[in-house]
């Protein structure tokens, strides 16, 4: 159209055009070059390797890695879908209460919550043990770990996908539709499966695609309770510590074509037509559940669900007190004071993870802040050729596996490129940063996009018409209007950035060990009690910016998935 | 305050053309008004006015000045929206004060100036109000202050009152055609609505499909529409396929099978297709018989009630037609009956004969 609007664009693009090469594009490529090298001639060897017989263990880490994944998206949506139907569409005593308590698992880093559930319900886990006890049993009466451990971790973590997702899509259904459905002579069950159900596919087909994504990356639950138990994105991690990175960017590779056809598919799903309808803001009505028998049958139901849920929590809280050496052969810890948060304060060893995930969680989320402004301004206002193209791009550190994103950079970065000014940056401090923040690009601009898409662009031309520069009018009328969207999403940043296990695993140094590594160290040294503090250090800076983000940007914590 | 002066302007989004070779100029001081049926090209063309689109080709003047690709924010322009897109996050008096502002003036003249416009559209009272919370109308009213209170060379407003209902829509009329007095500010006006049109403008320009097809005050344009889109468009007329038959010297109706006698009778061009248009509210209708030319005999085939008019369809006899007709409402007694036997009268000094608009 106009040179000066085509040199804005462009100016804006530069930069980012840049970053994403840099830091998501080239290390991408890398990998995928490194997928075809062996010993320094480009060959297809690993693929051979990967598919062939003589390496079993990957084709069945793979089988294993989908497998677990379909069940996963099975049991989160067992769980979750009748749970926001019963929450959404029933009045009875604790409503509320219990609906907040049921997305109570996403403040739980994975790997604190793994853990949690190891000491709840593993071998020597507190539940079976005191099972064992009351009923004088000889042998614990189940230990959760393996397969099952996995996917009873995975049903607890994910289940919350479906249950928001399928909620908000319950609040839009408009309920007048079941009723006619009701007076036209359709019974209830009828009425669910005909009109009810195939309104809710546009939300189960997002929320099952989401969990099977995120379960095909899972990386803490696998790694502490697998066993001799293979999933790719463990493999991943096996071949890199054991020095073999091509087979490691093998496995990357096609983890990767995975996640990303995923990606494709979603972005393809959610952009046809669906035949929601333009609801007017009607939300649902609730029935009152009548039947008295019925009602406190449902709230003891919630009451025993709440305290499941809330157990991981709890007993995160209550180790966190247990002082290290005051248990060891015990069944029960017997000792409880304050001695690990004190330490915190004290030993510079124990605070220094929490200052390193908090610097560094900060800085890349600074970076994510700016970057996701600009571009999902340039994304949603402007205009260029090949911009669907960048949307991808954008969203691709979103849909590959954490672990992916790690080999990736770290086979970019163990050599000086352009891109870190010749130096190499695997092994030094900023890798770390630099794996969060292009990790947690995706979170900004998807929150920031879906305020953009609202703001209407003649607010934009008025500022412009009555003689403001296109600068000002960012700052003084953009800004202020799609704050809300970029803090809620950098705030959600922050909280996955201090929780962040996986890239840590891999990228980690002795100088910017974040809090999940020292988890990990603490676990090693079975030192419960200080592991667990660290958790609740975590959980508790996640609870303050989800309270933070929901009480002064109204952000309801199932927007930001 | 500017002239506005568009030199064969033409707008092209891809191979799909908006706005093709307009000439316009738009006087000093001036109410115009873009009338035309949705789609047409309105919007497009005073978002070129307003530097949101640069024409493909052709020029923009602001009085001599050439503005063809000057960035809106240098033209000082007021425009006002379609949805007003006022900046939420700011209170009426922030809104206002933006385009002071941005022009670097001082604290108290912005106070000063802002208060002034806001008294002027009645709004003094909101000055802290947060737009949000505000009705449609007053909402419009902040936009149009937002809009005036920078003294732009040219007044800019995009359907400004389409949102709002039948009764404020009136107030808002009277409002804009006060303001616009007042400050004697060059006005182009986009609408829909022709009953808008007629009564604000000094003059309309009447688009079809991205070509101008009239321009002229509201009278020219209504009685004497240069084609049939434009007599079809404004007001409701009947119109009819004539012919120019040279032998007899006189326009011949195929389907009235009969010849039309027209005042004054000017020979127009020959081989064009030409219609005629007649107002419902010109057409004689009685009950006995008329003398005189072009009656005709039909039979009142319905009846609408208005309110304000009455319109009856006829059906002339022997032919497949209808025409409407329109009378002022006198009370029941003098309502035609459906059924009833009636003689019709096209004067022939209230009939147009028009060229056929040039179809796309
Ligand atoms: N940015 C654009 N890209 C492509 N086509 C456009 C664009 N803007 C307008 N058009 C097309 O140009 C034509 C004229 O549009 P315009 O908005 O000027 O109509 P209008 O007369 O204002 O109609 P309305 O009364 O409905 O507002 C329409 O067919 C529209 O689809
Ligand atoms: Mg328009």
């Amino acid at each position: 159209m106009l040179k000066a609007e085509k040199r804005k664009t462009l100016l804006l693009l530069i930069p980012i055009v840049l970053i994403l090469v840099g830091y998501v594009l080239y290390p991408s490529l890398e990998t995928l070059l490194e997928s075809f090298k062996k010993s320094g001639s480009l060959t297809l060897q690993n693929y051979i390797d990967f598919f062939g017989p003589k390496a079993q263990s990957n084709l069945e880490a793979l089988w294993n890695s989908v497998y677990i994944s379909l069940l996963s998206v099975l049991f989160s949506a067992l769980i979750g879908v009748p749970l926001a139907y019963i929450f959404t569409r029933y009045h009875f005593p604790g409503r509320s209460f219990f609906s907040g308590i049921a997305i109570m698992p996403i403040v739980l880093p994975s790997l604190v919550g793994v853990m949690a559930f190891m000491w709840l319900y593993g071998e020597v886990g507190l539940i079976p043990n005191m099972i064992k006890d009351i009923f004088n049993l000889e042998e614990v009466p189940f230990s959760i770990g393996g397969i099952t451990g996995i996917l009873i971790v995975h049903a607890y973590t994910m289940y919350p996908y479906f249950y928001m997702t399928v909620s908000s899509a319950l609040n839009n259904v408009d309920p007048s539709l079941e009723e006619s459905a009701a007076s036209l002579g359709s019974g209830r069950f009828g009425v669910f499966w005909k009109v009810t159900f195939p309104l809710l596919t546009p939300a189960l087909v997002a929320a099952s695609l989401l969990v099977f994504m995120v379960s095909m990356a899972s990386f803490s639950a696998p790694f502490l309770l697998a066993g001799g138990f293979r999933v790719l994105s463990l493999q991943i991690y096996f071949s890199k510590i054991n020095g073999n990175l091509e087979m490691a960017a093998t496995q990357s590779v096609i983890l990767s074509i995975i996640s990303i056809s995923f990606l494709l598919f979603m972005r393809w799903f959610q952009n046809r037509k669906d035949y929601r309808m333009g609801t007017k803001g009607i939300g649902a009505h609730r029935s009152e559940v009548s039947n008295p028998f019925l009602k406190w049958l449902m709230v003891t139901l919630g009451v025993m669900a709440m305290i499941i849920l809330l157990l991981p929590h709890a007993v995160l809280a209550i180790l966190s007190f247990v002082p290290e050496g005051s248990w060891t052969w015990e069944t029960y810890p017997t000792a409880f004071n304050f001695e690990n948060y004190r330490l915190l304060f004290e030993d510079p060893t124990i605070w220094d993870p929490v200052r390193n995930s908090l610097f560094m969680a900060f800085v890349a989320c600074l970076g994510c802040f700016l970057f996701g402004m600009i571009t999902s301004y340039a994304l949603v206002k402007r205009k260029f050729i090949g911009k669907n193209l960048l949307d991808i791009l954008v969203m691709i550190p979103w849909a590959l596996p954490a672990t992916v994103v790690g080999m990736n950079l770290i086979l970019a970065f163990n050599k000086g490129t352009p891109f870190s000014f010749g130096q190499v940056l695997v092994g030094t401090y900023w890798i770390l940063p630099l794996a969060y923040f292009v990790r947690f690009i995706p979170l900004v601009v998807r929150s920031t996009s879906a305020v953009l898409e609202q703001l209407d662009d003649s607010i934009e031309e008025a500022a412009q018409s009555l003689g403001a520069k296109w600068l000002y009018t960012f700052r003084r009328v953009v800004l202020p209007m799609i704050m809300p969207g970029v803090l809620s999403g950098t705030l959600l940043a922050f909280v996955q950035a201090v929780g962040e296990f996986p890239t840590s695993v891999l990228l980690y140094t002795l100088d910017n060990r974040p809090i999940s590594i020292e988890i990990m160290n603490q676990l090693r040294l079975f030192n419960l009690g200080q592991a667990a503090a660290f958790g609740m250090i975590q959980v508790g800076l996640i609870a303050i910016v989800m309270i933070i983000s929901y009480k002064f940007f109204g952000v309801k914590s199932e927007n930001t998935l | 305050m500017s002239s506005v002066t568009l030199s064969n302007i033409t707008k092209r989004f891809g191979d799909f053309t908006a706005v093709e070779n307009l000439d316009l100029v738009i006087k000093e001081g001036e109410f115009f008004t873009f009338l035309g049926p949705s789609g047409c090209g309105k919007t497009t063309t005073l978002r070129m006015i307003a530097g949101f689109y640069y024409p493909t080709e052709g020029k923009v003047k602001f009085n001599e000045k050439d503005m063809t690709t000057v960035s809106p924010e240098n033209r000082n322009t007021g425009m006002v929206f379609q949805n007003y897109a006022l900046f939420p996050h700011m209170t009426v008096f922030e809104n206002v004060a933006f385009g002071l502002k941005v022009r670097k003036k001082k604290k108290v003249e912005i106070k000063k100036r802002v208060e002034d416009v806001l008294e002027k559209v009645r709004l003094k009272p909101f000055i802290d109000r947060q737009v949000s919370q505000l009705s449609g109308g007053q909402q419009q009213r902040v936009a149009l202050a937002r809009a005036l209170v920078i003294e732009p060379d040219i007044l800019l407003l995009d359907e400004p009152l389409s949102n709002l209902d039948a009764r404020l829509r009136d107030e808002m009329r009277n409002e804009i055609l006060r303001l616009q007095r007042e400050y004697g500010i060059t006005t182009i006006y986009v609408t829909h609505d022709q009953v808008e049109a007629l009564t604000m403008s000094d003059r309309i320009a009447v688009f079809n499909v991205g070509n101008c097809q009239q321009i002229g005050t509201p009278t020219e344009i209504y009685n004497h529409p240069v084609n049939d889109f434009v007599a079809e468009f404004i007001g409701e007329t009947n119109l009819l396929d004539v012919r120019w038959r040279k032998e007899k010297e006189a326009f011949y109706s195929e389907d009235l099978n009969s010849s039309i006698v027209v005042t004054p009778s000017g020979s127009e061009v020959e081989d064009a297709p030409l219609k005629m248009s007649i107002r419902p509210e010109a057409i004689e209708v009685s009950g006995s018989e008329l003398s005189g030319p072009n009656v005709y005999v039909g039979k009142v085939h319905l009846v609408q009630f208005t309110g304000e008019a009455v319109h009856s369809f006829i059906a002339l006899h022997d032919r497949n037609m209808f025409i409407k007709v329109t009378d002022l409402n006198k009370g029941p007694s003098t309502y035609l009956k459906e059924n009833d036997e009636v003689y019709v009268q096209f004067p022939p000094s209230q009939i147009r004969i028009v060229p056929k608009a040039a179809k796309e």
